[in-house]
C-alpha cells in the first residue's frame, strides 16, 4: 500500500475533526448540545477500561452474529440457487422478513429471551444481516452459465465437485459484496439490542449509561468508538475479499 | 470402418411450461474414427441438444447413442467439449485452466507430465508465453484457443465443439480454422463441430450434416473431398462455391424458405 493511500483518508479525518471543533466553538454550543472532539480525550482517558471491555463485547457478538449469517445465508442461498422451486417458495418469505424494521423486532426478542443478553444480541445481528448474503449466493449460483457445469459434468464430475471447483469460487465476488453490507448491518443490529436491553453490555449499553447520567462527552466518545470499530470490521472484510476474490478486480489497462 | 460415434433414430422432447417441445425427431449420425463431422442447421433446431446427448449429459427419449461400441448412458471422461462461450475460470491461470479436466479424469501421469502436456498444447495453438496469464488478460480468440486446449488435454476420444468460433470476428475466426488443421494433424481426434458458418463447415470437416428445422432430423449429408478446401484460397474455387451453394440451398429448405426437393436424404 502506498504512502498516499494511508495519508489521504487520515488527513480527511483530521480535517473533519477540526471542522467539528471549530463549529462547536463558533456556535458556542454547550456540552449537552454537542460535545467537541477536545472533550472526547478526557472521556476516553477516564473510561478507557470500560471502552475496552464493552468494545470487545460488541465486537465478538457482531462477529458471531455475522458468522451465523454467513453460514445460514450461504445455506439458504445454495438451496435457492440450485432449486428453482425453492427459490420461488423462499424468495417472498425472505423479502417479507427483511422488510420488517428490525427496530420493532428488537424489543420482541428482548422480551422473548429475557436475560439471555448475549444470545439476543447475536440473534439480532444475525437476523439483520443474513438476507443480503442469501440473495447474493442464490443469484450467483442460479446465474452460472450452464456451460461451466457441462465442462465438468461431461467428464463425470459430481454436483459437489462442480460446486467446489466452479460455482463457489465464481460466486465469491458477489458474496463479498454482500458481506460488506452485512457486516455493517450486523454491527447496527448488535448496537440496537445493546441500547434497548435493560442491563445490557457492549458499547451500546455504554452509550445508554452516558445518556442516563447526562454524560454527553461519553455519548459522543461512544459514537466515535463505534465508528472506528465499524471501519475496522469493514476493512477486515475488504482484506478478506482481496485475498479470496482479488482476481475479480479489473486490472487497469 | 468402425464408427466411433453412432446415433440411431434419436427422438427427444423437452418439457416446457407450454407442453412438450420436440427438438429431435429421427436423427441419424455416424462419425468414423478420426472423422470430423460438421453439423449445420437453423438456429434453435436442436444442435446443442445433440452435443449434450453425445456427451452423455442427457438421455434421449427414444433411440440410441453409441460411443466406441458402448451405449452412452451417462457422462464419460472420454469427451472434450468447447463452446461459443470459452467459460474459462477467471481465478485460475491459463495453464491451470487447461489442466482442469485432469483434476476430474483419473490419469496415471505425474503432475509434471500433466503440466508438460498442457504447455505443449498451449504451444501448439500459439499461446506459448501466456501460461501464467489470467483469462481476463487474453483476447477473445486467445481465450477460445485456451478453451480448445482444455478440451484436448485429457486425450478425449471425441471432441465436441458447439459453435466455438461463433462469437469471433472474421479474421480471428480464419486464424483459428488454420489452428484447427494444425491441431488435427498433431493431435488426431474424432470430432463433431456445430457451426452456423457454411464456409467453416467445408473448410474444417470431412462431412457436413444438415439438420432440418425443429424438430431436427438428418436432412442432408455432404461429403467434402479429402483434397480440400484446406487452405483459405481454396474457399474461393468453383468446387468450394458449388458445395456452398448446395449447403445454402439445404439450409433454405430446413428453414422452410424453399420447397424440399426429391433428392434430399
Ligand atoms: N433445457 C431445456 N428446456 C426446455 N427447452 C430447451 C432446453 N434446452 C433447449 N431448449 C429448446 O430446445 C430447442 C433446441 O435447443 P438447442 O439444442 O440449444 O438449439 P440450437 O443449438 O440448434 O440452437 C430450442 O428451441 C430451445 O429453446
Ligand atoms: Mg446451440
Amino acid at each position: 500500500m502506498s504512502w498516499r493511500k494511508i495519508a489521504t483518508p487520515l488527513i480527511a479525518i483530521l480535517v473533519f475533526l477540526a471542522l467539528w471543533e471549530a463549529l462547536v466553538w463558533a456556535m458556542g454550543w454547550p456540552n449537552y448540545r454537542m460535545a467537541s472532539p477536545s472533550d472526547l480525550g478526557p472521556a476516553y482517558t477516564k473510561y478507557w477500561e470500560l471502552f475496552l471491555v464493552n468494545g470487545w463485547q460488541t465486537l465478538w457478538r457482531t462477529v458471531v452474529g455475522l458468522l451465523l449469517a454467513v453460514i445460514v445465508g450461504t445455506g439458504i442461498g445454495m438451496v435457492m440457487g440450485f432449486s428453482r422451486t425453492m427459490r420461488d417458495a423462499l424468495y417472498p418469505l425472505l423479502v417479507g422478513f427483511n422488510a420488517i424494521p428490525k427496530a420493532t423486532v428488537v424489543p420482541i426478542v428482548a422480551l422473548m429471551f429475557v436475560g439471555a443478553h448475549d444470545f439476543n444480541t447475536v440473534l439480532i445481528a444475525f437476523m439483520i444481516s443474513f438476507f443480503p448474503i442469501a440473495v447474493s449466493v442464490s443469484i450467483g449460483l442460479s446465474t452460472l452459465e450452464p456451460e461451466y457445469r457441462d465442462i465438468l459434468r461431461s467428464l463425470g464430475a459430481s454436483q459437489s465437485t462442480v460446486f467446489w471447483k466452479i460455482a463457489l469460487p465464481k460466486t465469491l465476488p458477489e458474496f463479498f459484496g454482500a458481506l460488506k453490507v452485512a457486516v455493517t448491518l450486523a454491527f447496527i443490529g448488535t448496537n440496537l439490542m445493546e441500547i434497548v436491553s435493560p442491563h445490557g453490555r457492549g458499547l451500546g449499553a455504554l452509550f445508554d449509561s452516558g445518556k442516563t447520567n447526562s454524560d454527553y462527552p461519553l455519548m459522543f466518545a461512544v459514537l466515535i468508538a463505534l465508528a472506528v470499530l465499524g471501519i475496522v470490521l469493514y476493512y477486515v472484510v475488504v482484506a478478506l475479499e482481496k485475498i479470496f476474490a482479488g482476481w475479480a478486480e479489473r486490472q487497469p489497462h | 470402418m468402425e464408427n466411433l460415434i453412432e446415433i440411431k433414430g434419436v427422438r427427444h422432447a423437452y418439457t416446457t411450461a407450454s407442453g412438450p417441445l420436440p427438438v429431435l425427431d429421427g436423427l441419424e449420425l455416424a462419425v468414423p474414427e478420426g472423422g470430423f463431422v460438421a453439423v449445420v442447421g437453423p438456429s434453435g433446431c436442436g444442435k446443442s441438444t445433440l452435443t449434450r446427448l453425445i456427451a452423455g449429459l442427457m438421455k434421449p427419449d427414444e433411440g440410441e447413442v453409441w460411443l466406441h461400441g458402448a451405449r452412452v448412458t451417462g457422462p464419460r471422461a472420454t469427451v472434450g467439449m468447447a463452446f461459443q462461450n470459452p467459460v474459462l475460470l477467471e481465478w485460475r491461470s491459463i495453464l491451470k485452466n487447461v489442466m482442469l479436466p485432469l483434476e476430474i479424469v483419473p490419469t496415471k501421469s505425474s503432475r509434471a507430465e500433466q503440466e508438460a502436456r498442457a504447455r505443449y498444447l498451449l504451444d501448439l495453438v500459439g499461446l506459448a508465453g501466456f501460461e501464467d496469464k489470467k483469462p481476463s488478460e487474453l483476447s477473445g480468440g486467445m481465450r477460445q484457443r485456451a478453451s480448445l486446449c482444455r478440451a484436448l488435454v485429457h486425450k478425449p476420444e471425441v471432441l465436441i465443439l458447439d459453435e466455438p468460433f461463433g462469437a469471433l470476428d472474421a479474421f480471428t475466426r480464419e486464424d483459428l480454422w488454420q489452428t484447427m488443421h494444425k491441431v488435427k494433424q498433431e493431435e488426431p481426434f474424432t470430432g463433431v463441430l456445430i457451426t452456423h458458418d457454411l464456409r467453416e463447415s467445408i473448410f474444417l470437416a470431412d462431412q457436413v450434416v444438415v439438420l432440418s428445422g425443429r424438430p431436427a432430423r438428418t436432412q442432408y449429408v455432404l461429403d467434402v473431398p479429402q483434397t480440400g478446401p484446406r487452405d483459405l484460397d481454396h474457399l474461393y474455387t468453383t468446387e468450394a462455391a458449388e458445395m456452398l451453394a448446395i449447403l445454402r440451398h439445404q439450409i433454405e429448405i430446413a428453414q422452410g424458405r424453399a420447397p424440399a426437393d426429391e433428392v434430399s436424404a
